[in-house]
């Protein structure tokens, strides 16, 4: 007998213009004991289904149909069902830990208050009850911890105390919405082999939302893939992942950088433009340099530190970001920095691009030192052969500028000479080189999907006819699909264009798909610096062996 | 076929949606705009040209409104003590109210905008320098200030030219105790907006300081701009009644809402109410109904709330 029991679910969302459907004829099942993966890309309706659960959809949602049955009884049939089952019956952890907790109240106190609401307990009951909940995530020294608050406790921690008031009421049901997701890759195994521990011994039935097939590969029993609101498929985890049925699972699958070896291109079944064939036009005005197998640029000592002591003591710490980082970039090479959070590598290529300077040591490029170039002008030259790719696609567009008006900017002001027709025909140029119609030119970019926004900001990038590309983990914030689309297209274009590309990202499967050679970071210093297949299957130093070891790994299923 | 295409947007975008949903700002608008057609057309739209002397006569002095005792249809609102028609008198003088607020919020938006985007673009202690000296002057009420410059102005300027040049000492002593307000908001929207990543992509590929300024940062922090320039506006039309009223504005030649209420003031105890009433109303109704504009736009372009 199933514990969760939804059938033919349908959520609307009636907006202004047209009703969005997060959920249509959704059913599945989950048992006791049994975690189950709630797999799909942005905007699938994966996070919704979990909302409705426990009846928080956010306005103007509504469920238009089907049922949700907990443990027989109908959540949605009378009002004040719900009130019985959330928070007791049903544990919720969000995502982000930083704000899923109260800062002004002590854990304790939010343990306590969360167990008297829902169970007839003293309070001193209730404490002891909390401390040994905190002892059973994980806490250690649950008594002392008890009276400190959320800002004392690191990002795991806190994810920590948020699953013990997930379950301070004993609940039977546990909804996991991407619960890694703002974590670490270190810290999100132990989160995740705690979820799979506290499954078994309390018997609990759990949901877990994520887009990560990693994580399912590495967690789940049963996965069920969710496209557009609809259920694609559902299935034991194992057989899903090595023979999925359905299309679109597929590609979902096929998509997901590989951890154990190196492949040349993604395999793309479903693809998100309809430019089939990548046509690299600007190659003909290219200047394309001979690979001289040089280095392009060589990095010595370089040190950042932060200084935020305006209005404190002059002595008080600083904070190094880069602490004497050393390496070098050949030429047409691709080259990945990868570090956890906080580990200095976006500042790296902040100072690379000049948008820092250093605090200590020098970059040079081409053997020219750009770190003490003062003259404007002479600026100028690098700045063109220089070019970043962003993170955060939403925010690397000027939302007031048409999208030719964004890529004719570097252009115009590299060559102010340019004929109009000139311009335009390059402006078109280079939207096919990325994969995108001539009539994206006219348009704005909030027209345009993530990895749309992404070939733009890529195309801009390319508008100087740069020699070194930065890219800031280009692909972090998009779907899987559209990564291994973007992926594949850097690819693409570094061959023909014989760029020199600076990788960086916390994803170590993305990174060995696509450098040639990584240096790991950690806490602003280089660990090591090594060939990309050796790096993986030789690890000299602990921290990149203990990264390697935790990534999930969607291979992990064949074992 | 394009401004049809932008026409046609408009009507389609969401803040029209917004509008039509939201009652205070249909009415609020249709009052404002009522107000803004009958001054921009006072010719057309009142009874009479009160600065005429040819059509005065004193012995239509006093009379009340037309529905009361001793009232005339042809003085709907009635007449002041040199028989001049109020209700003209009143269109006349929003039009001289309305100039100085909006040139003095023109005047402090570009000065306080100019200033706080440098402040927030380059930091430092630039800005240090203009935000402090924005939070000095904030320690001083708006009016006083608007005194102080007004009176400095006047000693600097010969008396002669006093009569004509109240107009623009006005719109300078207006605009320039408002400027604080413009420089700390856009220095905050300017805050968030040069972290992001677009400002970050113009500086790699090497675009002066003053074009990622004015052209990318500024389009987008016009919204907030926008909304306190609004309701800068209803707070300028109230100091230059203020200041009117208090005898250092605009001269009852020319009067403006202000100095007609100064007028009406005298009478008030010998009954003539509706000489300092009607102006009085009519300015509360502006000023009200462009805070009611303002607050809807601040929900309505605030992404916040959405």
């Amino acid at each position: 007998m199933s514990f969760l029991k939804i059938n033919n679910l349908s959520i609307d969302y009636p907006m202004r213009r047209e009703t969005v459907y997060a959920a249509k004829n959704v059913s599945f099942e989950v048992k006791r004991g049994e975690i189950l993966g709630l797999v799909g890309e942005s905007g699938s309706g994966k996070s919704t289904i979990g909302n409705s659960i426990i009846n928080l959809i956010d306005e103007p949602g509504k469920v238009s149909g089907g049922s949700i049955i907990l443990d027989n009884i109908d959540i949605y049939e009378k009002p004040e069902n719900i009130l019985k089952l959330r928070g007791k019956k049903i544990g919720l952890i969000f995502q982000d830990p930083q704000t899923s907790l109260n800062p002004i109240l002590t854990i304790g106190e939010q343990l306590i208050e969360t167990i008297l609401t829902h169970i007839k307990v003293s309070k001193n009951e209730a404490k002891e009850k909390a401390i040994n909940l905190l002892k059973e995530v994980g806490i250690k020294d649950a008594e002392k911890r008890f009276n400190n608050y959320p800002h004392q406790f690191s990002g795991g921690m806190r994810q920590r105390v948020v699953i013990s008031l997930a379950l301070c009421c004993e609940p039977e049901l546990l909804i996991a919405d991407e619960p890694t997701t703002a974590l670490d890759v270190s810290i999100q195994s132990q989160i995740l082999d705690l979820i799979k521990k506290l499954t078994k011994s309390r018997n609990l039935a759990v949901i877990l939302i994520t887009h990560d097939m990693g994580v399912i590969a590495e967690t789940t029993d049963r996965v069920a893939v969710m496209n557009n609101g609809e259920l694609v498929e559902i299935g034991n985890t194992k057989e899903l992942l090595t023979n999925p049925k359905k299309s679109y699972t597929r590609s979902l699958v096929s998509s997901v950088p590989p951890t154990n070896i190196k492949i040349n291109r993604f395999k793309i079944i479903e693809k998100e433009n309809s430019n089939k064939n990548t046509n690299i036009k600007i190659l003909s005005r290219w200047k394309k340099r001979e690979l001289k197998k040089d280095n392009l640029v060589k990095v010595s000592n370089l040190s950042k530190t932060f200084d935020d002591s305006f209005f404190s003591e002059k002595n008080s710490e600083k904070v190094m970001a880069v602490n004497n980082v050393s390496f070098e970039i050949k030429e047409g090479e691709s080259f990945g920095l990868v570090g956890e959070s906080g580990s200095g590598k976006s500042t790296i290529a902040k100072m690379i691009v000049n948008l820092f300077k250093p605090t200590d040591g020098d970059i040079f490029f081409d053997n020219t030192c750009i770190t003490k170039i003062k003259d404007k002008n002479e600026m100028m030259k690098f700045r063109r052969q220089i070019q970043m790719i962003f993170q955060d696609p939403y925010s690397s567009l000027n939302g007031r500028f048409k999208v030719k008006e964004i890529i004719s900017e570097p252009i115009k002001l590299h060559n102010p000479s340019i004929k109009n027709e000139d311009l335009s025909s390059y402006i078109y140029d280079l939207l096919e080189s990325v994969e995108l119609s001539k009539q994206s030119a006219e348009r704005y970019p909030h027209e345009f999907s993530g990895g749309q926004r992404q070939r733009i900001s890529i195309a801009r990038a390319l508008a100087t006819q740069p020699r070194l590309l930065v890219c800031d983990e280009p692909t972090s914030a998009l779907d899987v699909s559209i990564q291994a689309q973007i992926l594949n297209l850097l690819k693409d274009l570094q061959e023909q264009l014989n760029l020199t590309i600076l990788f960086i990202s916390h994803d170590l499967p993305v990174v060995r798909q696509m450098c040639d050679r990584i240096a790991v970071l950690k806490n602003g210093s280089i660990c090591e610096i090594s060939e990309t297949e050796k790096l993986f299957n030789q690890p000299n130093h602990d921290y990149t062996k203990e990264l390697i070891k935790l990534m999930p790994k969607i291979e992990s299923i064949y074992k | 076929m394009d401004k049809n295409s932008f026409f046609n947007r408009m009507l389609d975008s969401d803040v029209f949606f917004s509008f039509k949903k939201s009652p205070t700002a249909i009415i609020s608008s249709l009052i404002l705009f009522i107000i803004l057609f009958s001054s921009i057309f006072a010719e057309i739209v009142s009874p009479y040209n009160p600065f005429d002397p040819k059509s005065l006569s004193l012995m239509d002095a006093f009379i009340p409104p037309s529905w009361s005792e001793g009232g005339e249809t042809r003085f709907l609102l009635g007449t002041d003590g040199q028989g001049r028609d109020m209700l003209s008198t009143i269109i006349y003088g929003s039009r001289i109210s309305l100039i100085v607020g909006f040139a003095a919020i023109l005047f402090s938006a570009v000065f306080g905008v100019i200033l706080g985007l440098t402040a927030g673009y380059f930091g430092g202690k630039y800005e240090m320098a203009v935000m402090r000296f924005a939070d000095v002057q904030l320690t001083v009420p708006s009016i006083l200030m608007a005194l102080l410059v007004d009176g400095i102005a006047r000693g600097l300027i010969p008396k002669n030219l006093h009569g004509e040049m109240a107009i623009y000492v006005l719109i300078f002593a207006i605009g320039i105790s408002e400027w604080p307000q413009f420089a700390r908001v856009s220095r905050g929207a300017t805050l968030v907006e040069k972290n992001k990543d677009y400002v970050s992509a113009s500086k790699i590929i090497g675009v002066g300081n003053l074009i990622i300024m004015f052209k990318h940062i500024l389009p987008n922090i016009l919204r907030p701009i926008l909304v306190i320039g609004t309701i800068g506006l209803a707070l300028a039309i109230i100091a230059e009644s203020t200041l009117s009223f208090l005898g250092v504005g605009v001269p009852p030649t020319t009067p403006s809402l202000g100095t007609l209420i100064r007028i009406g003031d005298d009478f008030l105890f010998s009954g003539e109410w509706w000489i300092t009433f009607f102006p009085a109303i009519f300015l509360v109704l502006l000023a009200f109904s462009i805070n009611l504009l303002g607050d809807w736009m601040r929900d309505t372009l605030n992404p916040k709330l959405n």
